[in-house]
């Protein structure tokens, strides 16, 4: 019973049933509950889950990525320029922008390890870096800040059926996210790795003394955020067809949001990829469970900012009991 | 000659120094243990004692002094290196992470695998049970390992720290001002486990500035000043006050009782004068 009441992600999945079924009370009859309803607030939710496994492994580690919604754009672009541009076969414009994506997390946690400097800093300068040069390159070559007819790109029909077809009604990222958060949960819990992850956050010092090289954990983390965030561009460049320099703006915040929803400590050592995943349901119901309620959607956010420093709240509380629980 | 014929010391450093930029840390720094002695390396702040555990740990390199292990010259170059030559460090910020739990700090670090290829993994039940084992051995009584290490007291921490170092096959036990920031009753149970990692076979080097804990548990004594040791002891050869003056470096801590000794003597004729 103590052991549940001290998991981390209790909290998010208490606000998923909450939530839910608030909407289910003042949505259900105009939407909320309907199949095509729930197809919607899933995608959204999938999107944002895949970057909230990994930003909320990275957070664990001790370590914020503020670059992951620029990478969207950069990654989207990438893959957008080189098949409209150059011809390419999307499949190659898809790898250059994983290649990329791989590179600048590397960077940015290679110069978060050497330098010690607080990863928030380090990637909030490759946030306007990279959202500065997809900007500045993407008119330099086109002229325009928007890239289209990826649709006609070489192998699209492949790529559609990959990451932009539909089972049932629902988007297929739903099944990515489901595979992605139960693979990071399992490395979380079940591989050394993951007991690095959480040492490397929890006591690094102690975690290094130990034999765990923390800073190839924290530069793995990196670059899967990174890649995350790719992932993610590449599921939105093939929906859509093409990218926008814009695209991805903010998510960044809303990744920290979820996994923040989701019960992880932002100092680190403590945290769950589960929880992110229910950060990431909440985030998704909110946003479209608020248009179903009738009220404007932009009012989603305030709502969204409340939970977070309720969650904040309640998780601290619990932490707190956790950790004094016996003396 | 009884010293010739016994086996050469587990570990042993000769002359030992380390500066780091234009600032010396240690200079000339020599000390052994055997197995089942507890060496007791005692020192003021700044004497060199973390640096001395750093070197011999694996952090650091010696820029010069040799270092031995079982009569072996050996150039530890990481604390990994150490550790695999079977010696072990508990340092004094406890190396656990607060939020995990036991089993998980325990092996941290060291994690016991199953499965092949892309399954293999963490082997938590086996960890679990070795946990268990281990602190029973030692007389460790937890109520689960499952627990946030954060919910035990110092004392306990610091135990199970060092179950975990003997557990690895530390030959060497290193243990950095292990009752520094504890109680009177939780420093003496961090003792009593020491004792047993003793009585098991281990050379323990038990580094710290508070004399009077290491005149419970210490077999010798390396006192150190001023990153250069200034002698070792064996129990028989010193006593305890002995000790903490050579420790504060003998003339300043006569210096300091003559100080407050004069200021009482003001203090009582003042109050003399006002009566």
């Amino acid at each position: 019973m103590r052991s549940l009441f001290n998991r981390p992600e209790l909290g998010a999945a208490c606000g998923v049933v909450a939530i839910w079924s608030f909407f289910s009370l003042y949505a259900g009859g105009s939407g909320f509950l309907s199949w095509a309803g729930s197809a919607t607030y899933l995608e959204i939710a999938s999107e944002l889950g895949i970057l909230a496994a990994a930003v909320s492994l990275l957070m664990i580690a001790g370590e914020f990525d503020l670059s992951v919604g620029s990478m969207i754009a950069a990654s989207g672009m990438t893959i957008s320029l080189f098949c409209e541009r150059l011809g390419w076969s999307i499949w190659g414009g898809i790898a250059v922008a994983m290649a990329l994506s791989l590179g600048v997390g590397f960077a940015n946690g290679l110069v978060v390890v050497r330098t010690r400097l607080p990863s928030f800093i380090v990637t909030l300068g490759s946030l306007f870096i990279l959202s500065g040069g997809t900007i500045g390159m993407t008119r330099l070559v086109t002229g325009r800040t928007q890239v289209g007819g990826l649709h006609q790109a070489l192998h699209y029909g492949s790529a559609e059926a990959i990451f932009a077809s539909r089972l049932g009604g629902f988007s297929v990222s739903v099944l990515w996210w489901m595979g992605i958060t139960v693979l990071a949960t399992w490395v979380l819990l079940r591989t050394r790795f993951g007991n690095w992850i959480f040492g490397a956050g929890g006591a690094p010092d102690a975690a290094r003394n130990l034999g765990v090289p923390v800073p190839k954990v924290k530069i793995a983390l990196f670059m899967t955020t990174s890649f995350c965030a790719c992932l993610v561009a590449t599921f939105q460049a093939v929906k859509f067809t093409g990218a926008d320099v814009l695209r991805g703006t903010g998510k960044e915040l809303e990744a920290i949001l979820a996994a923040v929803l989701g019960g992880t400590l932002l100092t680190g050592g403590h945290g769950s990829v589960v929880g992110a995943a229910f950060g990431a349901l909440i985030f998704g119901m909110v946003q479209q469970g608020i248009v179903f309620a009738g009220v404007d959607s932009d009012w989603y956010k305030v709502f969204l900012g409340a939970m977070l420093i309720v969650a904040v709240l309640v998780n601290t509380y619990v932490r707190g009991r956790m950790v004094e629980a016996r003396r | 000659m009884s010293e010739a014929v016994r086996e050469p010391p587990l570990l042993e450093v000769e002359g030992l120094a380390r500066s780091f930029g234009k600032v010396s840390a240690m200079e000339d720094v020599s000390m052994s243990v055997r197995a089942g002695e507890v060496m007791c390396v005692l020192g003021d702040n700044g004497a060199g004692k973390s640096t001395l555990i750093k070197t011999l740990s694996g952090v650091h390199l010696p820029d010069r002094g040799r270092m031995l292990i079982s009569g072996e010259e050996v150039r530890l170059k990481s604390p990994r290196e150490a550790r695999a030559r079977g010696i072990a460090t508990v340092y004094q910020d406890l190396a656990m992470v607060p939020m995990l739990s036991i089993v998980r700090n325990f092996f941290m670090g060291a994690e016991p695998m199953k499965g092949f290829g892309p399954f293999r993994r963490f082997d938590l039940a086996a960890a679990d049970a070795i946990v268990r084992a281990e602190l029973d051995k030692m007389g460790i009584h937890v109520r689960d390992t499952s627990e946030a290490v954060g919910t035990l007291s110092g004392g306990e921490r610091q135990s199970i720290a060092i179950a975990r170092a003997v557990y690895f096959g530390a030959r060497v036990l290193i243990l950095d001002e292990p009752t520094s920031a504890l109680g009177v009753k939780q420093a003496g149970i961090v003792l009593r486990y020491v004792a047993q990692a003793r009585a098991r076979g281990c050379g323990v080097i038990l580094v710290t500035h508070n004399p009077h804990h290491a005149w419970l548990i210490g077999d010798r004594f390396t006192i150190l000043n001023r990153g250069r040791s200034q002698g070792t002891f064996s129990k028989e050869q010193i006593t305890r006050e002995e000790l903490i003056q050579r420790m504060a470096g003998g003339r300043e801590l006569e210096e300091l009782t003559h100080e407050l000794g004069e200021l009482t003597r003001g203090d009582k004729r003042l109050a003399a004068s006002r009566e």
